[in-house]
């Protein structure tokens, strides 16, 4: 329901999964210490998104987001998430929130708007600790709630700082 | 793997630098999000850098010397292309010097304040806010005879294979440049960005610092900062990259 | 103080709808990472940006550790009135900045 692809023609191709593979090891071999330590999550994904959401429907749509699909240091990815919305007082984006699988913590960012504001439209930067699905999901003054999500691919370049 | 096997096979002989018109900068290798990020001030990082350098060149040490302006005046003026001519001679102790280090002599000898640490937050906004005087101005380190013994050690250095991956500097960004590396593309090592703001790094750092990471990178003990083979693999590397722009302060991944 | 980067048109016709960028030192220690002696190095992040025009909040954000450091946001709003915007960013251990920047809406 949440798992819905809001980014149409960005999809990654085999080819790049693949690459993507091939450098992680790499990176390693090239590596003098490989860090990496694997935390239990603070909370999953779908429970900070219900505690976004609560019950209500979520549904495809509305949203569009983007980020890299192949994301060359998962340290800074930048993401932009837009809304359908005249952001008027009648009819407008209350808040937008962001969500990971893969990070030790689900929330991403969350945004509260107000009507005046043009557009609903944001960009900022994040972490990916790992090749990941993103979410962005829109809450409008309605009540209703409506989703997009993209998936990053997150690369390690060769010679990294040991 | 295939390619690591092809770089170690490699010949010796095969190291020949890039001709003038092939050379490119890194930037040309981003993703367009990246090159985004650089272009844009009110986005790239590395600005939060130069104004920091802009707030350090106008205040006056607390030993009561002259602060940067009081000697240079605006910098957009009269540090405008100086920073294309790094490393240079340096008459006084004979040897070549670097923009950091020039920026220490300052110190010393004009300011009468202690040197700045190398990688440290002041001396890299210092030397980010000079080098942004000369944005878009091609590399043009000096044609100076006395700079040809560090610029052939440089060379020779580039050229090495050294660390327990027998790999040399000039195997990956000479002979595989624009191939992969596992996911990453090789870019040439064009030195046109620094001080440059790595993702990586999450915060701006120098050519010295991104050397150290390249020489652990092949499994070779670092130099310590500010040993003559940096000053010599600058030099070397500046007149590699000549006439490129520069770019600081340049984003890379 | 942190340095900021803030940037607001200095002018703007009525209804234009404007961009605001901005940028702030900060190193934003995720709270999951181990220090060099391996113990792990306490969380430091800014949790909390708003943006005021003439007191009126307009834009507020709640941010996490998968902030990338020296946080960047950008938004827009509908300039109506001349006017000056105040930005805060609040977070762990106090952190509590506040910078301004003013338009001409004619």
């Amino acid at each position: 329901m949440i798992g819905h692809r809001g980014r149409s023609a960005r999809a990654v191709d085999r080819r790049g999964v693949l690459a993507g593979a091939a450098g992680t090891a790499l990176a390693i071999a090239l590596r003098p210490a490989a860090a990496a330590t694997a935390l239990p999550r603070t909370e999953t994904t779908e429970s900070a998104i219900r505690r976004f959401a609560g019950d209500n429907p979520i549904r495809p749509g509305r949203v569009t987001l983007d980020l890299p699909p192949l994301v060359e240091n998962g340290n800074t990815v930048p993401l932009s998430v837009s809304v359908e919305s005249a952001m008027t007082p009648e009819d407008h984006v209350r808040r937008i929130g962001v969500f990971n699988e893969k990070n030790p913590q689900p929330n991403v960012i969350t945004i509260h708007l107000r009507p005046g504001a043009g557009h609903a439209q944001v960009a900022t930067r994040i972490r990916l600790a790992d090749t990941q699905r993103i979410t962005a999901i829109a809450e409008m003054s309605d009540g209703t709630y409506w989703s997009a999500s993209a998936d990053a691919i997150v690369t390690l370049a060769a010679c990294l700082e040991g | 793997m295939a390619l690591i096997g092809l770089l170690l096979s490699h010949t010796l002989a095969g190291a020949e630098p890039i001709p003038q018109a092939e050379r490119r900068s890194g930037f040309d290798q981003m993703s367009p999000e990246i090159q985004a990020m650089q272009r844009d001030d009110g986005a790239n990082p590395g600005m939060l850098a130069v104004a920091d350098g802009e707030d350090l060149w106008t205040k006056a040490p607390p030993s009561g010397g002259p602060a940067c302006a009081g000697c240079h005046g605006v910098a957009s003026s009269t540090m405008r292309g100086v920073a294309a001519r790094y490393p240079a001679w340096d008459a006084r102790t004979d040897k070549p010097i670097d923009l950091q280090g020039r920026v220490n002599v300052c110190r010393r000898e004009h300011q009468g304040a202690e040197p700045l640490a190398y990688e440290s937050p002041d001396l890299l906004a210092l030397t980010a806010f000079v080098a942004a005087q000369s944005r878009g101005l091609p590399m043009a380190p000096p044609d100076d005879a006395r700079l040809d013994p560090a610029r052939a050690e440089g060379r020779a250095l580039f050229e090495a294979r050294q660390g327990q991956l027998g790999l040399s500097c000039a195997v990956c960004h000479d002979d595989h440049w624009g191939r992969r590396l596992g996911a990453a593309v090789i870019p040439q090592g064009q030195p046109t960005g620094y001080p440059l703001y790595r993702l990586e790094w999450q915060s701006v750092g120098s050519l010295q610092r991104r050397l150290r990471n390249c020489l652990s990178g092949m499994r070779a003990e670092p130099f310590t900062y500010g040993a003559p083979e940096y000053l010599a693999l600058e030099l070397y590397l500046a007149t590699r990259a000549a006439p490129l722009p520069l770019e600081s302060p340049a984003v890379r991944p | 103080m942190a340095r900021t980067l803030i940037n607001v048109p200095k002018t703007a016709k009525p209804g234009d709808t404007i961009t605001i960028k901005t940028l702030i030192s900060h190193p934003m220690e995720t709270g999951f990472r181990p220090g060099t002696d391996g113990r792990i190095l306490p969380r430091s992040i800014v949790t909390e940006f708003i943006c005021r025009f003439e007191d009126e909040e307009i834009f507020r954000a709640e941010l996490f550790p998968a902030s990338a450091a020296n946080p960047y946001l950008t938004f827009t709003w509908v300039a109506t009135r001349s006017g000056r915007f105040s930005f805060t960013w609040r977070g762990d251990g106090g952190f509590d900045q506040t910078e301004s920047a003013t338009i001409t809406v004619a």
